[in-house]
């Protein structure tokens, strides 16, 4: 399957600040990926040139088959794009906006209404159609702009923070949209908000001072090579290195063992038999997650040591 | 789609009180000058019968009329074309015509039509005046539709110079002071040129007075025409050019 979003080699300066260093993007239908990183590393300088508000200094981006630079608005008319600040016009209200957006998207006019229906039905906005989005509160205005960005339908939906100013209860709702919406389009987004990505996102690539560090799954990026053991009846530490794939072993607590082997998380079945087979008594076996905000913490800070963390996790 | 932005335009500025005021105002300032002209005529009228050929109401009344109604063009104008751009930079709003499928052509026209439509209804609000002589004398319509021509171009070229004026600032009362302060200018560039006569013919091809001065003499040529056309196309260009530039490498 081709990407949505293949943006290759993407460089960005403000003057002499390198501000994108050499970052690609890919992005495939169905996919949710989350752009990480502290603020001012770029990530709005990439959304913004994914979407053609900037012209990258460098490199390429073609979105579903079309390159931005050669046919722009073949390839525009697959993004929808809410900015770090949903771009409103107060003096309009909701339905005159939300139409105003589609016709920019170029939105045939039978298909107007139930798609600017659809869009306001989806952010919750139905009963707001004649209000003026100036008078409207930050969640609500940001749920316009939210609206506007999926009203014609894009394979691509590209949110900068798009839970900002929203209170819990909007933002479980913006969580269950953009789920909602992910089984269909690819839909790039970044926060600050960490246990939004652990609950939306199945890709986090991370930026840091304008160059990509890191791109992976979430479920490669939450796995590490340890793995907890809990046993009843303990043996003695070198009985324990002979379970298979392990290649250092150290005990935390009365009972407790930290596993750690490269390819230790495929042989979880085969450590559990292990242990019944001596009758060790195992209690618990439980293999160690990174936590999302340890890993951007280590990467901000400059440690480039993924699996090395241990006792923090 | 270049409509569909005018449209917008022209609506936000008519939500706005700003578009409602402009128009009171500038109908209560020339009523008061149309007036003032009127009176001047009566003053007048004994002097210009005893003249063979002598210049007739549309001379004395509509002509001075629109040459002052430029000056009140020339003040307004600046208000309307600041926000054009600035306030959609300042605003964030502009982001989501750049992420459109649309062109900075588009764009721009798009925001150039929108005031100009604002402008023609402006004139013809101002030229509705005079145009109730009709009831008592008779006006030289041909003198009248060149004046109304010389106004629409020279509103024409006022907003061009707004709109690249607020393509340059993220301040919409920078892009106004920029854009009073070269409108002036160009209104008056010809003064400086009285020194020598072959500075006095270029700076008279520059200056927006001496183009529009023929029309309101019932003068309508096409070098004129042509610098205005010129004047408003170089000024609508440039700001696509910036608009685009400022999405290119800073």
């Amino acid at each position: 399957m081709s990407a949505l979003i293949q943006a290759r080699n993407l460089h960005r300066f403000y003057g002499d600040t390198h501000a994108v260093n050499d970052v690609s993007i890919e992005l495939h239908q169905g996919e949710i990926l989350a752009l990480l990183g502290p603020n001012g590393a770029g990530k709005s300088s990439c959304m913004q040139m994914l979407c053609g508000v900037l012209a990258p200094g460098g490199g390429e981006i073609v979105i579903n088959g079309a390159d931005l630079l050669d046919k722009p608005n073949c390839a525009k008319q697959d993004i929808g794009y809410l900015p770090d600040k949903p771009p409103l016009y107060p003096e309009l209200t909701v339905g005159e906006y939300l139409t105003y957006a589609a016709r920019l998207r170029r939105v045939k006019k039978s298909q107007l209404k139930p798609l600017r229906d659809q869009a306001m039905q989806r952010c919750g906005l139905e009963n707001h159609n004649q209000h003026l989005i100036g008078n409207l509160s930050k969640g609500y205005q940001q749920r316009v702009g939210i609206a506007q960005a999926i009203i014609h339908q894009p394979k691509v939906i590209i949110l900068d923070e798009p839970t900002v100013g929203l209170d819990p209860i909007q933002m479980v709702e913006i969580r269950k949209l953009i789920l909602q919406l992910g089984e269909q389009h690819g839909i790039i987004l970044s926060t600050h908000i960490l246990p939004e990505v652990q609950a939306v996102c199945n890709r986090v690539q991370m930026i840091h001072q304008g160059k990509s560090v890191i791109n992976k799954k979430m479920s490669e990026l939450k796995q590490t090579d340890q793995v907890t053991l809990r046993l009843q009846n303990a043996p003695d530490l070198e009985s324990l290195k002979l379970l298979p794939k392990v290649e250092s072993i150290k005990e935390t607590s009365n009972g407790y063992y930290l596993l750690a082997g490269k390819e230790l998380h495929t042989s979880l079945t085969e450590i559990s038999q292990y242990c019944v087979e001596k009758n060790w008594g195992l209690l618990e076996l439980c293999p160690r997650e990174n936590n999302l905000e340890q890993v951007f913490l280590n990467i901000t800070s400059g440690e480039d040591s993924l699996n090395t963390e241990s006792d923090a996790a | 789609m270049i409509f569909q932005i005018a449209l917008r335009e022209l609506r936000s500025l008519f939500l706005s009180p700003l578009a409602w005021i402009i128009l009171g105002v500038i109908q209560g300032i020339m009523a008061w000058k149309f007036l003032g002209f009127i009176d001047y005529f009566f003053e007048l009228q004994p002097e210009l019968i005893k003249i063979k050929n002598a210049p007739g109401v549309t001379d004395l009344i509509v002509a001075p009329l629109f040459d002052f109604s430029k000056v009140l063009l020339l003040i307004i104008c600046p208000l309307i074309t600041m926000r054009l751009l600035s306030e959609e930079k300042q605003s964030g709003s502009l982001k989501l015509l750049l992420s459109s499928p649309i062109s900075m052509t588009e764009i721009i026209l798009g925001k150039y039509l929108g005031a100009l439509i604002f402008f023609v209804i402006v004139i013809l609000v101002i030229d509705l005046m005079p145009l109730t002589l009709l009831s008592s004398t008779d006006l030289d319509m041909g003198k009248f539709a060149s004046g109304m021509l010389g106004q629409f171009l020279t509103v024409a070229a006022f907003i061009s110079l707004g709109l690249y004026m607020s393509s340059l600032s993220k301040q919409p009362v920078n892009a106004a002071a920029g854009t009073f302060g070269l409108l002036i200018l160009f209104l008056i560039i010809n003064i400086a040129g009285n020194a020598t006569s072959e500075g006095d013919n270029f700076f008279n091809y520059l200056s927006i007075t001496h183009h529009s001065i023929q029309m309101l003499r019932g003068i309508v040529n096409t070098a004129d025409i042509a610098y205005f056309i010129l004047f408003s196309l170089g000024f609508i260009l440039l700001s696509i050019r910036q608009l685009d530039s400022q999405r290119l490498q800073s």
